[in-house]
Parts: C-alpha cells; sequence; structure tokens
C-alpha cells in the first residue's frame, strides 16, 4: 500500500481490506461502468467487420457477394445485434459525458451543459443522416 | 413509527481481534436524528467504548466519513428516517486502512494533498501595498466548485480505481489542484503538472463518476480531472508543436 | 517516457471514441443488419467501388477504422488492468493492445492504398 509510518512496539495494527477481483459486481454503478468500458470490444469488432468489408470490395464482386452472404447468416446477425446495442450505450454515454471533459466559456459564462449534449446529438444525427444518403444513393 | 431501529456497527479492536467484527445496537427512533446523533447515543448511553470521528456535526468539517448502508457519507448529513425500517449499517470508510472500529487513517491523502502544491503560487508576490489581486466574479465561477472541498474523503472511498491501486493520486487532491490552477492569481501550473502527469496521477482516472455521485459540496471531482486531462494533452499537443516553449 | 505518449494515447482514446459514438450507430444499423436483413435496399458493388476512388473517401474510411481501434486499445488496456487486476502484465497487456490497434490501422491504410 501507499506510505506507512514505521510500526513501534505499542502502534495498532491496522486492518486493510483487499479489494475483491468481483469488485465491479457489487455495486449497480460499478457494474453499468464495466459495461460501459466493455462497449469499446465491440466497437473494435465491428472497425473488423469495416476492414473485412473493404476487403472484401477490393476483391472483386464475387468476394463482395461471399462478404455479404457471410453476414446474413444467423451468427452475424445475432453479433450486430448485441454489438449495435453496445454500441448505441457507448455513444449515449459519451455524449451526456463530454460537457464534464469540454468545459465551454462564452463571454465568460461557462455554456451549459445541456447545450453542449443537445449540439453533440445534433451532430450525431446530421452526420448519420449524410452516410446513410452516401450508402443509400448507390441502390 | 417504530420506538428503536437496529444499528449495525463494524467494530475492530486490534487489541483482541484481527478482523472487523459487527455489533448491532437497538437506539431509539427520532425523525430528525442523524446516524451521527445514534453513533453518539451508543457512545453516551449503551457502548462508551465506540469509536468514530465527528467534528461541526453540520456538513463543513469532513471528519464524519463513514459508509452508510454501503455508501460513503457524511454521517451528521444521512438521517435515519431515509433508512427506515432499518436495520442500518454503518462502517469504516473503504480503501483506507481501519485504526479502530469507523477510525481510518488518512496519512495517504494528506501527503497527496501536499504533493499537489493546493496553494497559491506565485513567481512573484504582490507587495501589500500595491493592492490585493483583483478577480472579476466570471473569474471566481472558472473554480469555485472545486474550492468546496472539505477533504471529506468520501469520494476516495468510492473510487474503485484508488481501492485497485492505493498509489492513484485520487479524486480530491485533483479537484484542488484544479482548484489552484484555474485561479486566475496564481501562476504554478507547470509546478502541478509535474506530479499530476505521472502515470498516477490523473491518467489513471477511468472516469467512472462514483466520486462525484457521493460528494456531499457537489465539487465534481471527475470533472476537474477530466478537465485537466485535456488542458494536459492539448498543453502536451501545444509544446510538440511550439518546443522553444510557450510559458 | 509514460508521461511523454500518456497525452498522445488520451487523445486518441477519446478522438476514436468521438468518431465511434458519431458514426458508428448508423454505419452498424445500415452494414449490420437493415441491408443483411432487408430492411433497406443495400448499395450496389459498383457504386461502392467507385466511392472507393474518391481520396476523400479512402481518408474518411481510413479515420473510421483506425480511431476507434485505438480507442479500443486505450480503454481495453485499462478495463483488464483494474477489472481484472492484471497489475503484473501491465507492459505486455499495453504491448498487446496498442500493438493489435497499430496492426489494425497498418491493415487498413494498407487496403485503402492498393485500390486500383
Amino acid at each position: 500500500m501507499s506510505i506507512e509510518p514505521p510500526y513501534t512496539l505499542y502502534h495498532p495494527r491496522w486492518y486493510r481490506r483487499r479489494v475483491s477481483v468481483w469488485w465491479w459486481l457489487q455495486k449497480r454503478s460499478y457494474t453499468g461502468f464495466v459495461l460501459r468500458e466493455l462497449t469499446s470490444v465491440f466497437v473494435a469488432f465491428f472497425a473488423m467487420v469495416y476492414l473485412w468489408q473493404l476487403h472484401a470490395l477490393t476483391q472483386g464482386p464475387e468476394a463482395y457477394g461471399q462478404f455479404l452472404a457471410r453476414l446474413r447468416t444467423p451468427l452475424f446477425l445475432a453479433l450486430d445485434t448485441i454489438a449495435f446495442l453496445f454500441v448505441l450505450f457507448h455513444a449515449i454515454t459519451w455524449f451526456n459525458l463530454t460537457p464534464k471533459a469540454m468545459v465551454v466559456r462564452l463571454r465568460g459564462k461557462r455554456v451549459p451543459d445541456w447545450v453542449i449534449v443537445g449540439l453533440n446529438y445534433a451532430a450525431w444525427l446530421a452526420l448519420s443522416g449524410v452516410v446513410a444518403f452516401m450508402l443509400l444513393r448507390g441502390r | 413509527m417504530p420506538p428503536t431501529v437496529a444499528l449495525t456497527v463494524t467494530r475492530y479492536r486490534p487489541e483482541r481481534e484481527s478482523e472487523p467484527t459487527r455489533q448491532t445496537y437497538e437506539i431509539p427512533y427520532r425523525k430528525d436524528w442523524v446516524v451521527l446523533d445514534a453513533l453518539n447515543h451508543v457512545k453516551d448511553n449503551l457502548d462508551g467504548s465506540l469509536s468514530f470521528r465527528w467534528s461541526c456535526r453540520m456538513g463543513v468539517c469532513g471528519s464524519c466519513g463513514m459508509k452508510v448502508n454501503g455508501t460513503p457519507k457524511l454521517t451528521c448529513a444521512t438521517f435515519l428516517s431515509d433508512y427506515m425500517p432499518g436495520p442500518i449499517r454503518v462502517e469504516p470508510l473503504d480503501y483506507f486502512p481501519v485504526v479502530r472500529d469507523l477510525v481510518v487513517d488518512l496519512t495517504d491523502f494528506m501527503r497527496k494533498l501536499k504533493q499537489v502544491k493546493p496553494w497559491i503560487i506565485r513567481k512573484e508576490e504582490k507587495a501589500p501595498a500595491e493592492g490585493e489581486y483583483l478577480q472579476t466574479p466570471d473569474q471566481l465561477d472558472t473554480y469555485k466548485q472545486f474550492s468546496m472541498c472539505i477533504n471529506c474523503m468520501l469520494c476516495y472511498s468510492a473510487c474503485p480505481i484508488y481501492g485497485l491501486e492505493p498509489s492513484f493520486i485520487g479524486p480530491a487532491a485533483i479537484a484542488l489542484a484544479q482548484r489552484y490552477n484555474m485561479d486566475s492569481r496564481d501562476e504554478g501550473k507547470a509546478e502541478r503538472l509535474k506530479i499530476l502527469s505521472e502515470h498516477d496521477g490523473i491518467w489513471q482516472c477511468t472516469f467512472v463518476g462514483e466520486c462525484t455521485k457521493v460528494c456531499p459540496k457537489h465539487v465534481d471531482p471527475a470533472g476537474a480531472i477530466q478537465q485537466y486531462k485535456l488542458t494536459s494533452a492539448t498543453d502536451w499537443v501545444k509544446s510538440l508543436l511550439l518546443p522553444w516553449g510557450t510559458r | 517516457m509514460m508521461r511523454r505518449i500518456t497525452p498522445l494515447l488520451w487523445l486518441l482514446f477519446s478522438a476514436g471514441g468521438t468518431v465511434a459514438a458519431l458514426l458508428f450507430p448508423v454505419h452498424l444499423f445500415l452494414t449490420g443488419l437493415a441491408f443483411p436483413l432487408g430492411w433497406l435496399e443495400a448499395p450496389r458493388y459498383e457504386y461502392l467501388h467507385r466511392l472507393l476512388t474518391h481520396p476523400v473517401i479512402r481518408l474518411y474510411l481510413f479515420v473510421l477504422i483506425s480511431l476507434p481501434l485505438f480507442h479500443w486499445a486505450h480503454r481495453f488496456r485499462y478495463t483488464l488492468y483494474d477489472g481484472l487486476q492484471l497489475k503484473h502484465l501491465t507492459v505486455l497487456i499495453a504491448a498487446l493492445c496498442y500493438g493489435a490497434a497499430l496492426l489494425g490501422t497498418a491493415s487498413t491504410a494498407y487496403v485503402l492504398w492498393i485500390i486500383p
């Protein structure tokens, strides 16, 4: 542990509890925190799926067709559904926490948190719209 | 309302036991009592050997921090009525060594607090004849929230990172460092950066956010830490792009 | 050494988290659910292939994949360190996480570079 005063004959024995490896299950907020951190695994999962898609696109229409067929299998549909839920959880927690890190001061006054959060959600909607438009106009 | 409520208190007497035990007292229930009143009733009438810290009994000294039903609280600000019908569990703060019963040792925090230099640092002090340092209300507003800290240690007790990594400098120390960093009169940012940018400084924090949740004075240490991460990172980028120095 | 790169790693984590938060939901919804399940018509191969020839699109895709990988690396490293209390393996964990992110970034750069 951290610094300890030197033990003397008359210094009492202090009690230190070891933190259990299951510390994150002992409180609901701790478990929520760990789930939030685990969203990063699904973020990485989808980044890899996208890389796979790009690779398939460069290998010709047949390879791309195989990729699409793979995405239609129950395994990937299940994985993608779970990943989607986790990615949503990441996005929502991320936007809600942004104003804590980014304090914007306009003319000396702090911009209220809900403005920052709102701007994030607005950007999310706008960018999602652009991406959806770009992908859907190619059908 | 029932006439009594059960108060289950952690006891630890190092002279005769190696592990803490629990003892339950039946205390009278009064709807205006706080947990501290209950503990004082026990000490005055039931068991004089119970040891615990308290002082102002009004939420400004930070002495009476303990866990009530698993959550770190100031016992002088925690009403019995919120926990009825009981039993109410009172334990010492987590992650600090227990000295006796409900008393924990806070030397670790005291040392860390000193390390962040929680005082105004100036290259040159103004002579008193030159007058006061002037500060606008907006300048005060940037750090006032962080100055509300009463060093009660509830945040350290709630922070799982502090529990897992006792060398972590911790929420209150960083919040107080920020209180001075953001004070317009202070010029000590670079000095504090040295200790804060260590691996056991701000970078251990993973923004669990529990510290802010339990803080009785609404200091928002989690916010202070994230803000400092951002300023530290932007300063780092600036130092990379402008190595010939800005400060 | 730690003091020098930790701010960079945190910046990558933040940038990656922002990219993932703003762009992954829509991409994942379309590519992983709407298109395979037929809720919306998927883009044709020729259209996607044509999109890929634009350097701006390639840069977008590079950022879309590489930054979230660094976000994962940083976050997962701390999750293992704190959650599973694997303090003694801290160097190994860091090397594996950031190494994997670098590998993914390099692969992405390579795939996007060799597109005709």
